[in-house]
């Protein structure tokens, strides 16, 4: 059953990917490079938790649901509220998009740190006794789709939605629009600035629940919270994977997480023992697929795979 | 008012600054006409029409649509008082379909039905005899394809005013046509076109009126009938004034650079440089006149190096030893390393001219970093030079450790043509460079190119006053299209004859150009 057991490990673990890109994917749609994004992922879970640890008294009055959908609000506020201050940095103060992102990576990361070791250390399958719709969606292969966190389903559905929008309604068009040449957006009288934060704000959420689904459904324990930024980091090299087209992201994803957990498979799959000195370098499996994919459409220079064009320009409206 | 009138401008006054843009403009356009808005660079007519597409917001006076006062903010408002403008730079978004663009700006429309907004996009290009594919791609597209879709847009909105903002600069000679056939049956169709132009023939052959504008202000407009090029052109670059910009005898000219049989073509496959030929001599101010974007930048980059050229020659006279060199295909560095002392004040002063955010001994040091032969620059001589320019051109500056795109352009100029002076030049090219500079400046600039010119050094001026060019130029080359259509004497043509080799079509061109 090794097999099998790979291949759901690496979906399970793909969903972190496929949400914190999802969450990029809507950024960049509208021309925003959030670098930010570890840190998003990391604010998002350290809401989510705070919102937990306070709702965990309750857990016997409250129906678990609630307390799911609690912390899933907070994760979504205090990530979205990470992306409200990169738009304003970057879209109303025309700050340069790089170097705010990485600076809000290291400003969120640091505050999960300090936020997270504050938090009373309850075990993580306290909680996930607790509250039965997080739990790891694999511990029993054999019936793996019942035991599917909420979470699983919520990242398909996101993916999916995400995609609706972007390519078959008119504010999808307006969006990408938006992204791919601010100033024609601007002409016919699209609210640029608008889209520009809602799109980045309602990214940046999503992006959380990435961190919070890491968390408390795939490694269970709050301790996990320093894997989260290189997660992040992962997710932002999906995108280019993905060619900024969400539903190569859930695909996308998958083979990520192929990648990702590939080391420790190795043995009980091919029967070969990796050296412990190759560990490190099989992580990397992740970006090197996705330079060879850099590579491949660079050849091919299809512009439907191309980044926006306005990926990473800041916009002014002309003045003379 | 009567019904006829589509819009009527009032009094417009709009400043840049202390800049006047237009000054006190008034304007009809009436129900199904074509009306040409000509005039020549910067006398402000895509700015006034921008007022009316909801670019720009005047200062003063006011617009009426259909008799009545309207406010126009945005290029929204405009759409709601039906009117439209394809700019001379498109808006479109490159992977996205026509009919994708054309949608975006039906702001009201929901549902997003593309099937539906194809069949409309489609028919309203068959109606007005337009050849477009909905479901085309904008990056597969022509340029004309492009100003098509452009077009199209504003007719989805149902516009009744068209502005077009020079529609056939970019356009072939057959294209210029369908162009018109198209705008003729739209004015039959009752809509109202304006056209902003400086192409003479085109004035007379597709409009019914003509507005006149000159440095921001409406002359007069008339009826094409009653026109001919020369009226308009009369019109356009108005009375000589006098400036008083000293100019002396050349003295013992010789020729330091001869062009011969240029050509070049852009990334767009549209021909820039046609057949150049001219000498520049030593001891002389060459003007280069015309229209902007008639190939003066590409001329001054081919000599400098860095416009790849199909075809020609440049032949650079060395003055030490009388050796011919070809420049042609040498980067600027290899220019230099040949020994020919060749300084070029571009038109973009703080992209290619200098780093805004270094500061003013730094900006020197990119011309002389090189020079020296150990690891460590040399940062002397530099902050010499910076302070010895900073003192003789009174740039006005707190020191030479300010980053330059903290000065004002004037003092930004100074900068830039004190360095490029210091080196000695033989053939010294400047590219406007008196533009946004106040009175002062300017003639600080005039002073520095005479004195240049009285060392003996070879000056090419680009230039876009007529009055400036022929006060301060020996001899005057006139380009249009890419094309030299006449090198004139600038101590004897006039206004006239040099606006009308700038504008006039190919046919009657040499008839005016009396050489030297």
């Amino acid at each position: 059953m090794s097999i099998v057991n790979y291949l759901l490990s690496a979906f399970s673990i793909g969903i972190i990917f496929l949400l914190g890109a999802t969450g990029e994917i809507i950024t960049e749609k509208v021309g925003h490079l959030n670098l930010g994004i570890p840190g998003v992922m990391s604010v998002g879970a350290t809401g989510g938790c705070i919102a937990l640890q306070a709702m965990y008294k309750y857990r016997d009055v409250l129906p678990g649901w609630l307390i799911v959908l609690v912390a899933l609000l907070a994760c979504f506020i205090c990530a979205g509220l990470m992306g409200l201050l990169y738009c304003f940095i970057t879209v109303s103060l025309h700050s340069n998009q790089n170097v705010t992102g990485l600076a809000l990576t290291t400003f969120g990361v640091g505050i999960t740190k300090y936020e997270m070791s504050k938090l009373t250390r309850i075990g993580a399958h306290e909680y996930l006794y607790a509250l039965p719709i997080f739990r790891q969606p694999f511990s029993d292969s054999t019936n793996a789709l019942k035991y599917c966190g909420v979470m699983t389903f919520i990242a398909l559905f996101i993916a999916i939605a995400v995609s609706f929008v972007l390519y078959r309604t008119k504010v999808g068009l307006n969006l990408r629009a938006v992204g791919e040449s601010a100033a024609t957006a601007d002409a016919v009288g699209i609210n640029v600035t608008a889209y520009k934060y809602v799109a980045t704000i309602i990214g940046s959420g999503i992006a959380g629940f990435g961190g919070l689904y890491y968390i408390m459904d795939y490694a269970g324990s709050q301790e996990a919270y320093l894997s989260i930024e290189a997660l992040g980091w992962l997710s932002v090299a999906l995108v280019i994977f993905s060619l900024w087209k969400p539903l190569v992201c859930v695909f996308g994803s998958f083979v990520f997480g192929l990648l990702y957990i590939a080391n420790a498979y190795a043995a009980s799959i091919l029967g070969i023992t990796l050296p412990m000195k190759l560990t490190p370098i099989m992580k990397l499996l992740p970006y090197v697929a996705t330079v060879i994919i850099l590579v491949l459409t660079s050849i091919r220079k299809r512009r439907e795979n191309q980044p926006p064009a306005g990926l990473g320009i800041t916009y002014f409206r002309e003045e003379r | 008012m009567s019904t006829n009138t589509a819009i009527e401008l009032r009094h417009i006054t709009k400043r840049f600054g202390s800049v006047v843009a237009n000054n006190d403009v008034s304007l009809e356009i009436r129900k199904g006409e074509i009306l040409s808005v000509l005039g020549e660079n910067g006398c402000g007519k895509t700015t006034l029409m921008n007022m009316i597409a909801g670019i720009y917001y005047p200062d003063e006076g006011e617009i009426l649509v259909d008799g009545k006062p309207v406010i126009i903010r945005s290029p929204k408002d405009a759409f709601k008082y039906k009117i439209g403008m394809v700019h001379q730079h498109f808006k479109l978004v490159d992977i996205f379909t026509a009919a994708e663009n054309i949608v975006l700006v039906d702001t009201e429309d929901k549902h997003y039905k593309m099937n539906a907004v194809n069949a409309k996009v489609k028919e309203i290009a068959d109606r007005y005899g337009f050849n477009l594919d909905p479901k085309k791609k904008i990056y597969e597209m022509s340029v004309s394809e492009k100003q098509t879709v452009e077009i199209i847009k504003v007719l989805y909105k149902n516009s009744d005013i068209l502005i077009l903002d020079e529609p056939t600069a970019v356009l072939t000679p057959q294209e210029t046509e369908m162009l018109f056939k198209v705008l003729r049956k739209m004015r039959e169709d009752g809509k109202s076109i304006i056209i902003i132009t400086h192409k003479l023939h085109e004035v007379l052959e597709i409009s019914d009126r003509v507005a006149v504008l000159r440095k921001g202000e409406h002359i007069a407009t008339v009826d094409t009938k009653d026109a001919t090029e020369s009226s308009l052109t009369e019109m356009m670059v108005g009375q000589k004034v006098s400036l008083n910009i000293n100019r002396s005898e050349p003295v013992d000219s010789v020729t330091r650079l001869k062009v011969i049989g240029l050509s070049a073509t852009s990334k767009d496959g549209v021909k820039v440089l046609d057949d150049i030929n001219f000498e520049a001599k030593s001891g002389e101010i060459l003007g280069i006149a015309g229209i902007a974007g008639s190939g003066q930048r590409e001329l001054l980059e081919a000599i400098a190096g860095l416009q790849p050229l199909e075809s020609g020659e440049i032949d650079y006279n060395d003055p030490k030893t009388g050796d011919i060199v070809n420049l042609r295909d040498k980067t600027p560095l290899q220019i230099r390393n040949m020994g020919v002392r060749l300084s070029f004040v571009p038109e973009d002063r703080l992209g290619m001219g200098l780093v805004g955010n270094m500061n003013i001994t730094d900006n020197m040091m990119l011309r002389s970093y090189r020079k020296g032969k150990s690891i460590f620059v040399d940062r002397e001589r530099p902050k010499n030079l910076a302070e010895e320019i900073i003192e003789e051109l009174q740039v006005n500056t707190p020191g030479v450790t300010t980053p330059v795109r903290r000065l004002s352009g004037g003092n930004v100029q100074k900068v830039l043509v004190g360095r490029e002076i210091s080196a000695a030049p033989r053939v010294l090219m400047v590219a406007y460079p008196v533009r946004g500079l106040d009175i002062n400046s300017s003639y600080t600039i005039y002073n520095l190119l005479n004195e240049q010119k009285e060392k003996g050094v070879s000056v090419i001026f680009v230039g876009e006053d007529l009055d400036v060019l022929l006060e301060l130029c020996d001899r005057i080359l006139v380009i249009n299209s890419g094309r030299i259509t006449g090198i004139c004497d600038g101590r004897t043509v006039t206004k006239e004859e040099v606006g009308l080799l700038m504008t006039k079509s190919e046919k009657a061109e040499k008839e005016v150009s009396d050489g030297q």
